[in-house]
């Protein structure tokens, strides 16, 4: 099956790239900097805890053998250990990744099939009253900064002016995110207002693009109904570029929480990553980095596989 | 009304500025007859081919006339009552079958949701039926596998037929080609032309192909209606506009139409047709033409009648007939004693796949050798060797006497200087973001030449190739396609090199830039005692220009010798069959 | 920075101007712009003089009251957009320096080295921009330089793979072919006639790549990883104020105004550049048929 063999090949280019990205990792954290105990522990401190330190990391051994050690621990199920809280990483982490995952999941639910419907409408009414309005919103919203728009939603809903939402979010680490559904609305509000202005727009291109093409003026040459001719001729060809959009913008969701749950103070891998940066925690920064980074060649795998499957140019010709 | 298609007094706008860009647009076909529409791009011709359909462009409208297709008003339709007629009673062939056929559907599929649009045959397994028999039809397979093809897994002429086979579905009674078989080889060309001329007589269909190519009207229409800046200035049968063109602007067509069967010099013209709210008052074509009077600025001529079913808008109709006496370009053949360039044993490949195999050739001063073949038989990258451009080559190439390395790189600046290459397509040849002039004297500013120099060369290479010197200053896309052609020409020539590769640099010209292009290179190896390697897929061109020719064949030379020899008397197989192929203008029978 | 060998480029922003957004746009970057360089000069007091008690409203002479420490919010405000504005512009610049040579370096020379520059990018692109920032602040200490290092890093691959793709059209046409027959040297083919023909996706991409530093320094600096955290600066000051956002509005709503207004100023400034350099690049011709 040509298909196996490329989803195949697709991963075997996936790992090498996460070797690669671990290996960035190692050197940005451990390798680059002259002394990690130093940088962690700052400058107040004494020769035997440094010392005490290096013992702890391994700083004393090769370089070579710390990276192989560190990859070949995280193969094995064996994170390590933080600094901060001494509590294994695995158990420090999975109760957030949960939480992390469920605002990903629902800010995807939403924002998908909204701008996919936005996108794939403006462009249907191209350059009247619903697609000014809808391309000008989406531009504007695109470009502000999410912690800008989350503080602005904050300013709305849960200040003077609208008090009806808490301004962030009151759940430990380990309950379940649902138990306080009023305290993720905004920050899922924040994340699909993040989402939803890229998607849409790339539809639309793509559908403009489309609506454009011979095979559509020939489509209505045939006879066809516009509904036909949408549904059939322009819809599956329209959402072929979109995928990859989709893919970057989940995988973003999955790295770019760390500025919505820090600003909501919700309890998830980002909010853990900020908190760990800020303390210097050195394996938990190295392992929270590689793994969303991880989603992120995880997302462009299945983009690439999803695109080459729905575009049957790409698929007969895979050998 | 008689049955087929009748065009009465059509006028099609841009919405936004109300300047017409088709009017005054009146046709008929009778049912079983073809009709070739001809002009030049942007004389309007396709915009007529939509609005048959009742189908205008983004940004353009229908605002005047009327369109029978048998006894269906189709203009006054609604958009309901025109989605039934489309595909069904009128059908529409596009020009680019590729971007046509929707990427994500099978083939099969496409062709029967035309069925299932019109719900023709009542039936599904009716109409299953009718996929296969279309598809025999326009000689294609009918088995499921290919029904199951996508339109990538085709060629380019199957792709055309899979379209033919679609528009031919539902039994139309008037069907638009619109340049059906641009794009397509020659031999796949004279396939599917037949197939179209089967297929309308069969089905008795009123035929309207629009097309830039007077060979190919010649050989499948039965009348003529030429297009000049939106209006039609002449029509007649085919036998009166071929031997009796009376529009200035015809006979310039005609004149500039290379023709495979004649002796005919071809002709070009100076200048391009006016765009639409650019058009002058009185006679469009006035601007180019050479018997203009006073009395043609006033308004648009009214139609003459030349004889019953010959109608042109020409004021000086009588007058002008004589003035059109097409100048020889021949070329003065030299005897060439010294060899400027040659070729031993040239073998060239892609990744390891070879496309060119031992091909030897040899270039004398002042000769031109003409290199034909079709699409992919390695006549362009013979040229790319040549010119240092493709490096994965063995054998042995002599500029000179001396040899050359293998890229353009590894060789001595007066080599490099010495062999020009002008390219294909002069919208790409040349740098968007540099004027004129800059692109022109880069080949003396490698070699060292500065300030007055350069001046003087570039002022003198200008006029050579006849563009005025101001011209220098210009960006390339403020210059028509010809003259941005004749600019590469200059560039080429500023270095005095010894040889010039030409490769297929009129293909993407119209006619009558071709014919001046031709011309001008035809003059300036006269003058200068140029050696050309002119490279073609177009047989007929060759006749006006070269003294010898090679013909090629996946990646050999398969028949060599003196133009008229082997155009007039060819030995080889494959040579009969690309010159039968070629569609040629039947000047006085038909 | 960018070669420029036509008044084309110069033509692209001139074009763009005559459309409203772009016009709209521009004028918001001169006036933020403009306020964040010269602001620092009006402020009456220095960004961390004590004025009064904490989180307090109407008092004479602070126009929009006191912060979380007692500092005057106004001055705060007018002194905290300049290191936003030079650091995002340090780390466009050094993306797109970057970023462009690789570009066309890849798109040139095609086969081993093209693909080895597009592995090490998708390397890069693992990594969400503000992580990238992140990992590299969390084992070095916080600088300007280390700011625009770990943005303009980030910032490389995205502007290389845009010029690469809109490169490798253009290193195909013939023009780039007649170059390499006259055997010109291949840092003239790139920064003479390729780079020339891509300023149009150029332009959109550095504005674009601005719009995201801009997002991205502040973002760090709202995480609390500021060069110099207490120093008065726009995403430091929406962090610190946030929290008593119920008492003392002013301290995060002016930043939050500022840096929105000055984001969508470029975002309409780069979409109007967008809009007409797809009309230029692709050749757009008069209105045929």
């Amino acid at each position: 099956m040509p298909i196996i063999k490329f989803i195949s090949r697709r991963l075997g280019l996936g790992v090498v790239t996460l070797f690669a990205v671990s290996l960035l990792i190692f050197l940005v954290t451990q390798a680059f900097p002259s002394d990690p105990a130093q940088a962690i522990l700052g400058r107040e401190t004494t020769p035997e805890s440094l010392d005490a330190l290096r013992q702890e990391l391994g700083l004393y051994r090769p370089a070579v053998t710390q990276f192989s050690d560190w990859l070949i621990g995280i193969l094995h199920g064996d994170f390590g250990k933080s600094f901060v809280t001494q509590m294994q990483i695995s158990e420090y982490i999975a109760p957030r990744v949960g939480n992390s995952l469920f605002l990903m999941v629902v800010g995807a639910f939403l924002s998908v099939p909204l701008s996919v419907a936005i996108g794939a409408f403006s462009a249907l009414r191209r350059d009247r009253k619903f697609d000014t309005i809808s391309s000008t919103t989406s531009l504007i919203l695109a470009a502000i900064p999410e912690f800008v728009m989350g503080t602005a939603l904050i300013l709305f809903f849960s200040t003077s002016i609208f008090h009806v939402l808490p301004a962030i979010t009151l759940i430990d680490a380990g309950a379940a995110p649902w138990s306080d559904p009023s305290g993720v609305v905004l920050p899922i509000l924040t994340l699909v207002l993040a989402v939803t202005p890229y998607v849409s727009r790339t539809m639309r291109a793509s559908m403009v693009e489309i609506l454009e093409s011979d095979y559509v003026e020939m489509a209505r040459l045939k006879g066809m109904s516009e509904r036909v001719v949408l549904i059939r001729h322009a819809l599956p060809n329209a959402l072929g570029p979109v995928f990859q959009v989709i893919a970057l913008n989940l995988a973003y969701l999955a790295g770019g929480t760390v500025i919505v749950e820090r600003l909501f103070n919700y309890p998830g891998i980002g909010s853990a990553l900020a908190d760990s940066v800020r303390a210097r925690d050195l394996p938990v920064i190295q392992f929270l980095a590689l793994m969303i980074a991880g989603v992120y060649v995880l997302m462009n795998l299945v983009a690439d596989v999803a695109t080459v499957l729905a575009t049957p140019r790409l698929r007969t010709s895979l050998k | 009304m008689t049955s087929g298609l009748s065009i009465l007094n059509l006028r099609v706008n841009v919405s936004a500025t109300g300047n017409d860009i088709v009017d005054e647009i009146d046709l008929k076909i009778q049912k079983g007859r073809v009709t070739g529409l001809v002009g030049e791009s942007g004389s309007g011709k396709t915009t007529v081919g939509l609005a048959v359909l009742g189908h205008a462009r983004r940004g353009v409208e229908i605002v005047q006339g009327e369109i029978y297709c048998d006894d269906t008003d189709v203009l006054n339709l609604d958009e309901g009552s025109k989605r039934e007629i489309r595909g069904s009673l009128v059908s529409y062939v596009p020009q680019d079958p590729t971007s046509s056929l929707n990427p994500a559907l099978r083939i099969g599929v496409q062709i029967l949701e035309v069925l299932e649009t019109h719900n023709f045959g009542g039936s599904d397994q009716a109409r299953r039926v009718r996929v296969r028999e279309m598809m025999a039809e326009v000689l294609l397979p009918s088995d499921d596998e290919y029904l199951e093809r996508y339109p990538h897994q085709l060629s380019g002429g199957q792709q055309q037929r899979v379209v033919l086979a679609m528009a031919f579905a539902c039994r139309p009674a008037v069907i638009v080609l619109d340049e059906p078989t641009t794009g397509l080889d020659v031999s796949t060309q004279e396939h599917v032309l037949k197939t179209i001329r089967n297929l309308s007589s069969q089905h008795g269909v009123a035929a309207l192909y629009i097309t830039h190519d007077l060979a190919v009207v010649s050989e499948l229409a039965d009348d003529v209606a030429v297009m000049y800046a939106g209006r039609i200035i002449e029509q007649g049968s085919a036998y009166d506009i071929f031997n009796n063109p009376s529009h200035p602007y015809t006979r310039h067509l005609v004149a500039a139409a290379p023709d495979i069967a004649g002796e005919q010099q071809i002709v070009g013209l100076a200048g391009r047709a006016p765009s639409p709210g650019k058009r002058p008052n009185g006679c469009a074509f006035s601007v180019r033409c050479e018997s203009v009077t006073d009395d043609c600025l006033g308004q648009f001529p009214q139609s003459v009648s030349i004889s019953q079913s010959h109608f042109a808008r020409c004021i000086n109709i009588r007058k002008s007939e004589t003035s059109a006496k097409p100048e020889s370009i021949k070329l003065v053949k030299k005897a060439s004693s010294n060899t400027v360039l040659e070729l031993r044993n040239i073998s060239a490949g892609y990744g390891g796949q070879s496309v060119v195999e031992e091909i030897s050739l040899i270039l004398g001063r002042g000769q031109c050798l003409a290199l034909v073949g079709e699409s992919g038989s390695g006549k362009t990258t013979v040229a790319r060797c040549i010119g240092g451009l493709h490096t994965e080559w063995s054998g042995e190439i002599f500029l000179n006497n001396e040899k050359l390395n293998r890229g353009s790189r590894q060789r001595r600046i007066e080599q490099r200087l010495g062999i020009q290459y002008i390219f294909q397509n002069p919208y790409g040849s040349l740098n968007p973001r540099r004027t004129v002039g800059d692109s022109i004297i880069r080949p003396l500013i490698i070699s060292g030449s500065t300030g007055s120099t350069v001046k003087k060369e570039l002022n003198e290479v200008l006029e050579k190739v006849s563009l005025p010197s101001a011209y220098s200053d210009k960006f390339p896309d403020q210059l028509s396609g010809g003259e941005r052609q004749r600019v590469a020409i200059a560039r080429a020539l500023i270095s005095r090199p010894d040889v010039l590769v030409c490769d297929e640099i009129t293909s993407a010209l119209d006619v009558l830039v071709q014919a001046a292009v031709v011309d001008l290179l035809a003059t300036l190896q006269r003058d200068l005692g140029l050696a050309i390697l002119f490279i073609t897929h177009n047989l007929p061109l060759v006749r006006s220009i070269a003294d010898e020719v090679a013909v090629m064949s996946d990646g050999k030379v398969v028949e060599f010798g003196d133009t008229a020899t082997v155009i007039g008397h060819p030995v080889q197989e494959y040579t009969q069959r690309l010159i039968s192929a070629t569609p040629s203008i039947a000047r006085s029978s038909k | 920075m960018i070669a420029t060998s036509s008044d084309r480029p110069v033509g692209l922003v001139r074009k763009a101007l005559k459309l409203r957004r772009t016009k709209i746009g521009l004028s918001i970057l001169i006036g933020v712009g403009l306020m964040a360089i010269v602001g620092p000069f009006f402020a009456p007091h220095t960004q961390t003089e004590f004025i009064d008690m904490p989180n307090s409203l109407n008092i004479p002479g602070a126009l929009f009251g006191t912060d979380y420490l007692g500092q005057d919010v106004w001055s705060r405000f007018l002194i905290g957009g300049r290191s936003i504005l030079l650091l995002s512009l340090g780390a466009t610049t050094l993306g797109l320096i970057a970023g462009i040579s690789l570009g066309l370096l890849a798109a040139l020379s095609k086969g081993k080295t093209d693909e080895l520059i597009m592995r090490i990018f998708d390397v890069i692109l693992s990594f969400p921009q503000i992580l990238l920032a992140l990992l590299l602040v969390s084992m070095f200490d916080a600088s300007p330089w280390l700011t625009i290092l770990s943005v303009g890093l980030s910032t490389t691959p995205r502007v290389g793979r845009v010029i690469r793709g809109a490169a490798l059209s253009v290193v195909e046409r013939d023009f780039v072919n007649a170059a390499i027959a006259l055997g010109e040297s291949r840092f003239r083919i790139l920064f003479f006639e390729v780079l020339p023909n891509v300023t149009g996706p150029l332009l959109v991409e550095a504005n674009l790549r601005f719009t995201y530093s801009i997002a991205t320094i502040a973002s760090l600096a709202f995480l609390g990883f500021a060069p110099d955290p207490s120093a008065a600066n726009w995403g430091t000051m929406i962090q610190e104020n946030s929290t008593v956002i119920v008492i003392q509005p002013w301290g995060a709503v002016l930043p939050v105004i500022a840096i929105a207004v000055l984001t969508i100023g470029t975002g309409l400034f780069g979409d109007g550049l967008a809009r007409v350099s797809a009309g230029i690049d692709r050749g757009k011709e008069s209105v045929e048929q």
